[in-house]
């Protein structure tokens, strides 16, 4: 009985270090470098694309063409509301990433934009001088973990994604988000499903209004625009795991180091 | 004892020569945006615009040294010819995209705030565009490649953390590998975009 303990608790701790040694900085950096991401489906990838693409020109793109033109004060609202409810997949992921003082920072600042901000539409934690907001999802905690991205998947509305990541965000509609929890999964007496898919679709066109024209300067000046945004999604969340918009952090020098001349 | 004065004068002239002139790489860059702004504030055409932008590039930007790095391990490959070649198309191409991404912008305000030297090659030169009622304010960082202290030119321009040349690179080499390869392919894909 106690030899079973001993290899249980043995078996335990050697997987536990391998994922501790799984989310060193080189490590992460390495797995989630963006070229040796595979893109194992192209051609459906770029089918897929080709649909967002098509569906951005009918709904997304002249909604947030609209939106953007709205004064800054109701857009930073918009802006700030959808921040502080990201906070509830955050909070539990600064948890699951072992970082419980930015946890209980993030708390504060929830419990402070949703009820002095009025439901996060002021951000005076920010005003407070309370630590930048970084979002964080299900995806970069499996990352911090030593799970690496596995093939580039572009996902059907919603765009550029992994398979982890994919695999991850399932994680929000199985209780891994309060805010899907208490309007699409129990719909209580405030709040119902519309308000969740609502606040998606907004959090869809705020992200297209802020980079309105960065997509169609890069649509237009691209070679192979299916290959520019996998490139800038993938940096991206390269950046995002490793929480540094370092480009030393992120980018490997030594292929700069060889173009002397 | 005159002579030994001169001589000593005329050494710590000379050593300190490549540092007089020299230019610091956020000076370089704050004056290059500066550069790029008032042409893009001046009340002339686009097109006028951005023959003038393509001016500023071809002084500050190392376009030779980005076309290479954006071919990435198919550098090595090129013969001479083809490596001639390339150099003029992507010398065409990143001219016309660099200044035709650039005159999108009326009169941007870049602030250079702070810098980071990296080796005696390279240092990253941090600005700031600032916000607009249409967008939020964007980090731009500034590889700038520093061989040449007196000389020192663009490599790279990293917006929010996301390396231009990076993404490039990986678009380039998307095109070569869904062409086995072939570089004639990227060729006329550079051809293409030019015309």
């Amino acid at each position: 009985m106690y030899k079973k303990i001993i290899i249980i608790l043995f078996t335990t701790l050697a997987l536990i270090v391998n994922v501790n040694a799984g989310s060193d900085g080189e490590l992460l950096l390495k797995k989630n470098e963006p070229s040796k991401v595979k893109d194992c489906f192209e051609k459906i990838n770029r089918g897929t694309f080709a649909f967002n693409q098509a569906l951005d020109g009918l709904i997304f793109k002249p909604v947030s063409g609209v939106y953007k033109k709205l004064p800054s004060p109701i857009k930073t609202g918009v802006s700030n509301s959808l921040n502080n409810l990201s906070n509830l997949v955050t909070i539990p992921n600064n948890v699951l990433q072992g970082d419980l003082s930015l946890a209980g920072i993030n708390t504060g600042r929830l419990l402070i934009n949703t009820t002095i901000g009025i439901l996060g539409i002021f951000d005076v934690a920010q005003l407070l001088g309370i630590v930048e907001y970084e979002k964080e999802d299900y995806g970069q905690s499996l990352a911090k973990a030593g799970v690496g991205p596995g093939c580039y998947i572009v996902l059907p509305v919603l765009g550029p994604s992994t398979a982890r990541d994919t695999v991850a965000s399932l994680g929000n509609f199985m209780g891994g988000d309060p805010w899907y929890n208490i309007t699409v999964r129990n719909d209580t007496q405030y709040v119902n499903d519309i308000d969740y898919y609502t606040s998606r679709v907004t959090a869809g066109v705020d992200f297209r209004a802020k980079n309105y024209d960065s997509i169609e300067n890069l649509e237009k000046n691209s070679l192979d625009f299916y290959a520019s945004v996998k490139s800038l999604y993938l940096q991206d969340r390269q950046q995002k795991i490793l929480n540094s918009k370092k480009i030393i952090n992120t980018q490997d020098d030594s292929d700069w180091e060889e173009i002397q001349d | 004892m005159k002579k030994k004065r001169f001589i000593i004068v005329l050494l710590v002239f000379f050593l300190n020569f490549n540092h007089v002139f020299s230019t610091e790489p956020d000076v370089f860059v704050q004056s290059t945006v500066n550069r790029a702004s008032t042409i893009l504030g001046d009340s002339i055409s686009k097109e006028k615009k951005i023959e003038k932008l393509k001016s500023i590039a071809s002084e500050t930007v190392d376009i030779k040294g980005i076309g290479y790095y954006t071919l990435g391990s198919y550098r090595k490959t090129l013969n001479d010819k083809q490596k001639k070649t390339y150099n003029e198309l992507f010398n065409n191409y990143f001219l016309i995209s660099f200044a035709s991404r650039l005159a999108e912008y009326t009169n941007p305000e870049i602030d250079v705030f702070d810098k980071e030297i990296l080796n005696e090659n390279y240092t990253i030169v941090n600005s700031l565009l600032k916000a607009t009622n249409e967008r939020p304010e964007i980090k731009i960082d500034w590889r700038v490649y520093t061989k040449s202290p007196e000389n020192p030119l663009i490599r790279d321009l990293i917006i929010e953390g996301l390396s231009l040349a990076r993404t490039q690179k990986e678009e380039f080499s998307s095109i070569l590998n869904s062409n086995d390869g072939d570089i004639n392919a990227l060729f006329q894909v550079l051809k293409d975009f030019s015309n």
